[in-house]
């Protein structure tokens, strides 16, 4: 099974990309730890996840093609 | 309304169906802060004003620089130098003498918070630093009054409506249930670094003056418990839904003591490192003479650095070559002092801690600022 990521703010300096599919995660622990090793510096970074547009504190089961933005603070003004 | 004048200044409005005459009286009669008049402050003040809110507050005691310019419009050039509060209120007051600014000129602390907010229904948050953005957030929840949020960052903004208890008995969200501690210093890039799109702040900010207006008149949809976020660069908007949790509440006092205690400066920075130095000390060190000054910036980094006398070595070629000078202190400096105090960390260490090795905190833009300041106040 495969996931849509959509990142945003500074968060696309360190991916790259705006959007990403990223295949065999179960759920969103197991997402950012995936995350981590394709981008190092993802796990010094702030940001909090939505799936399927709401937003998750805890350990969330994905399903098949389920959409996960990463959503980082900003400060500016 | 038995004004005349009043009438037609607001007659595009007032004829919208479901705004009326009615909508227009209660924004006459609300009171709305606006905190930080800056790239959202401007256009949310400027909207706010001209569609008649009643009562305006402004909490600002920066002055405008010429690095504002290209996103606070509302600021002329001539007005360089000048406080933003009161120059704001002069330029709102000439687009609507009808309505009524209480300006603050200062900065918002834990200490006058709690008493600067108390007389508004409404509070916009237009500041630039996260430091008091979570002061702004826990003062709306303690005397529960609405937050209209906007943040931005390079070519993307948030706009959020925290604080607001609707109808259907949903738990109101705040901006801790989101991010619910702030980030530590190098997990966000910081605003002087990561610059900004000059409109974008006056798309966002003109969103949280519409936001403003539909709490205050009750008409539409406005983001409460939502966070949406817009890109500039290929006009997407994505809108995300917030859930209140229990635990962010232990995070914010609860009593006006408390809220005084807490000291927002603190929670926000990292600890300094002692190999940061600020401004006077730093100018102290140019003064004595015996001390070598780099700049780690890139080569392409702005603004140049004539002032004094340093050497260029980017971050990037820094780390293999060996600083060359005897000198026994060494100062670094970058943009906002955070690459820098890296490099001073490095030094030190290499130097097996036998040199002084500095970093100037706030960096160059601070520094410049500082000293621009001194020079027209």
């Amino acid at each position: 099974m495969a996931v849509n990521i959509i990142i945003f703010g500074q968060l696309t300096d360190i991916t790259g990309e705006q959007n990403l599919v990223v295949s065999d995660v179960r759920d969103t622990d197991q997402l950012i730890a995936k995350l981590n090793t394709m981008f190092p510096a993802m796990s010094g970074s702030k940001y909090v996840l939505a799936v399927d547009k709401r937003v998750i504190s805890d350990n969330t089961i994905l399903e098949n093609n389920s959409t996960i933005a990463l959503l980082p603070p900003f400060s500016g003004g | 309304m038995n004004n005349k004048y009043s009438y037609e200044r607001y007659s595009r409005q007032t004829l919208l169906k479901g705004f009326g005459e009615a909508g227009q009286e209660k924004l006459l009669r609300a009171k709305v802060l606006v905190i930080g008049a800056g790239g959202l402050g401007c256009p949310a003040l400027q909207y706010l004003a001209a569609a008649g809110v009643g009562t305006i507050g402004i909490v600002d005691n920066d002055i405008v620089s010429l690095s504002n310019l290209h996103r606070q419009p509302l600021y002329s050039t001539a007005d360089i130098g000048l406080f933003k509060s009161e120059t704001a209120a002069k330029k709102l007051g000439e687009l609507n003498p009808e309505i009524s600014f209480s300006i603050y000129n200062e900065r918002l602390t834990s200490a006058n918070a709690l008493e600067i907010l108390a007389p508004f229904d409404i509070i916009v948050d237009g500041t630039d630093n996260f430091a008091t953005r979570y002061l702004v957030n826990d003062a709306c929840v303690l005397l529960d009054k609405p937050l209209v949020y906007g943040a931005v960052s390079q070519f993307e903004g948030q706009i959020a409506v925290f604080n607001f208890h609707s109808a259907n008995n949903t738990p109101a969200v705040n901006y801790r249930d989101l991010f619910p501690n702030p980030p530590k210093e190098n997990e966000v890039l910081n605003c002087a670094e990561a610059g900004v799109i000059g409109v974008l702040p006056g798309i966002i900010g003109t969103m949280q003056a519409s936001e403003t207006i539909k709490l205050i008149t009750g008409i539409g949809k406005p983001l409460i418990n939502s966070l949406l976020s817009f890109n500039a660069l290929n006009n997407q908007t994505y809108e995300v839904s917030l859930q209140a949790k229990k635990e962010t509440r232990s995070f914010i006092p609860t009593t006006k003591k408390d809220f005084e205690s807490m000291n927002y400066e603190w929670l926000c920075a990292a600890e300094r490192s002692p190999r940061e130095i600020d401004i006077t000390r730093f100018d102290e060190l140019i003064a004595a003479g015996d001390t070598i000054l780099i700049d780690v910036r890139e080569p392409n980094e702005r603004p140049e650095v004539t002032e004094f006398m340093h050497e260029r070595v980017p971050l990037s070629t820094l780390i293999q070559s060996s600083i060359k000078s005897d000198a026994q202190t060494i100062v670094v400096f970058c943009q906002s002092g955070k690459r820098s105090l890296e490099v001073a960390e490095y030094l030190y260490e290499l130097n097996d801690k036998s040199r002084n090795v500095y970093s100037l905190k706030g960096g160059i833009l601070k520094w410049k600022e500082y000293h621009q300041k001194k020079e027209t106040v």
